[in-house]
């Protein structure tokens, strides 16, 4: 019976201590970011990593999950005479929710496992702490310029999934399912709001690029530096950006969009 | 020197991808181009009943879209509804006798505000009041007074 809460306490004091030491690693992080902007050059090169090659997976699956959205959509408003509202539920669908959540889905499963499983590997590698040797501060010359690109490229990615999305929905509800190519767009400019849906679409993923970043990077900073602590580093950063997107998704969503 | 140099420009093609993904959401999806093309003039139409009307919705003319619906509010003495209709800038010929009615598009879509030109020589400015209005269809008052009718009928 002690036993027992005695392992429960160790777990839960070691739920804090990774919690704050998390915080810390962000502060550290953010006060790493405003002497990036002397060497540009280190985000450049970890925009490629996280950003570019992040493009190809974005714009697949952006293009099809229009082209699914579209089918069943036009599946359930036929019914109702409305089909010419297909553009309006792909696009507010798209850009309120699906856009912003399945790209932070996708890039934490792309490029959040990548960045955890590099960092592991400097620190199982001992780069990190040879870094330190020399007086180079690995959170300014590593973990912040990731942090910085990861900032920047998640909504763009997300806007690209939005918009390869809305022209996925037209190939197919325009091509294929012969909807009204007018009436497609016309509706859809008419139902959309650029402050009330597209901002905050762009805000939600803001704040997931935050999210997912901070917990790739703290989870290989913080991993045991074996083989196997960086394996399940990788898997604990894609579980937890995962229910990190999804309950921030259900908090903004009701934040932005509630009164409506 | 020169793999540095493809990253680079790769990185800027993809940032013009995403700025050019987000241009197109605002000028393609969104109602954006909408705004910042014509200031408009707004003028004021009051109704008994505006039904399901709403902010934004669409003012047209012979089926031509010519403005939106930029606020309603109660008007506390009359208790009617106090519409203001935002009309685009060159729409400017629309005489003051004009009326406007409330319409629905299709049995089930949205209502809007359809607008009859009338026959007088001087045109709708800022703040104007339309004064012919006819209210919204409620259809729950409809079949009400059809059923009436059709009991004191059968009598």
């Amino acid at each position: 019976m002690i036993g027992i809460i005695r392992s429960l306490g160790r777990w839960g004091l070691g739920v804090f201590e990774r919690l704050g030491r998390g915080h810390l690693f962000l502060v550290q992080m953010l006060a790493g970011i405003p002497g990036l902007f002397l060497r540009f050059s280190l985000v450049i090169q970890q925009l490629f990593s996280v950003g570019v090659l992040s493009v190809l997976i974005i714009a697949v699956s952006g293009l099809f999950v229009g082209m699914v959205l579209s089918l069943q959509g036009y599946y359930v408003l036929v019914d109702f005479g409305a089909e010419e509202s297909l553009g309006v539920m792909v696009s507010l669908s798209l850009v309120r929710e699906l856009g912003p959540v399945v790209s932070a889905l996708l890039f934490a499963g792309r490029a959040g496992s990548a960045l955890t499983a590099e960092i592991g590997l400097m620190k199982s590698t001992e780069q990190l702490s040879g870094m330190e040797m020399m007086a180079v501060d690995p959170m300014r010359r590593i973990i912040a310029p990731r942090f910085l690109a990861g900032l920047i490229s998640m909504p763009l990615l997300a806007a690209m999934f939005s918009a390869v999305g809305i022209i996925g929905a037209f190939l197919v509800g325009h091509g294929l399912l012969g909807v009204d190519d007018g009436a497609f767009w016309s509706q859809m400019q008419v139902k959309t709001d650029w402050y009330d849906d597209i901002l905050n679409g762009v805000i939600k993923s803001i704040v997931f690029g935050f999210v997912v970043t901070w917990i790739a990077l703290y989870e290989g900073y913080d991993s045991v530096p074996t083989s196997e602590g960086v394996g399940r580093a990788t898997t604990r950063t894609v579980v937890h950006s995962a229910f990190a997107i999804l309950g921030l998704d259900f908090v903004l969503t009701a934040l932005m969009f509630g009164e409506n | 020197m020169l793999q540095k140099k493809s990253t680079e420009i790769t990185v800027g093609m993809f940032v013009a991808a995403g700025i050019a993904a987000l241009f197109m959401l605002a000028m393609k999806v969104s109602n954006l181009s909408d705004f910042n093309n014509d200031p408009g003039y707004k003028v004021i139409a009051e109704f008994e009943n505006i039904g399901g009307l709403k902010v934004r919705s669409p003012v047209t003319m012979a089926g031509v879209r010519i403005g939106r619906v930029a606020d309603i509010s109660l008007d506390p003495e009359s208790y009617n509804a106090r519409v203001t209709l935002d009309l685009y800038a060159s729409f400017d010929t629309i005489p003051t006798d004009s009326s406007a009615s409330i319409y629905t598009a299709g049995l089930l879509g949205e209502q809007y505000i359809g607008m009859e030109a009338g026959a007088e020589e001087e045109f709708l400015q800022e703040g104007d009041v339309v004064e012919l209005t006819q209210p919204a269809l409620v259809l729950e008052q409809v079949i009400g007074q059809f059923l009436f009718s059709k009991a004191e009928g059968d009598e």
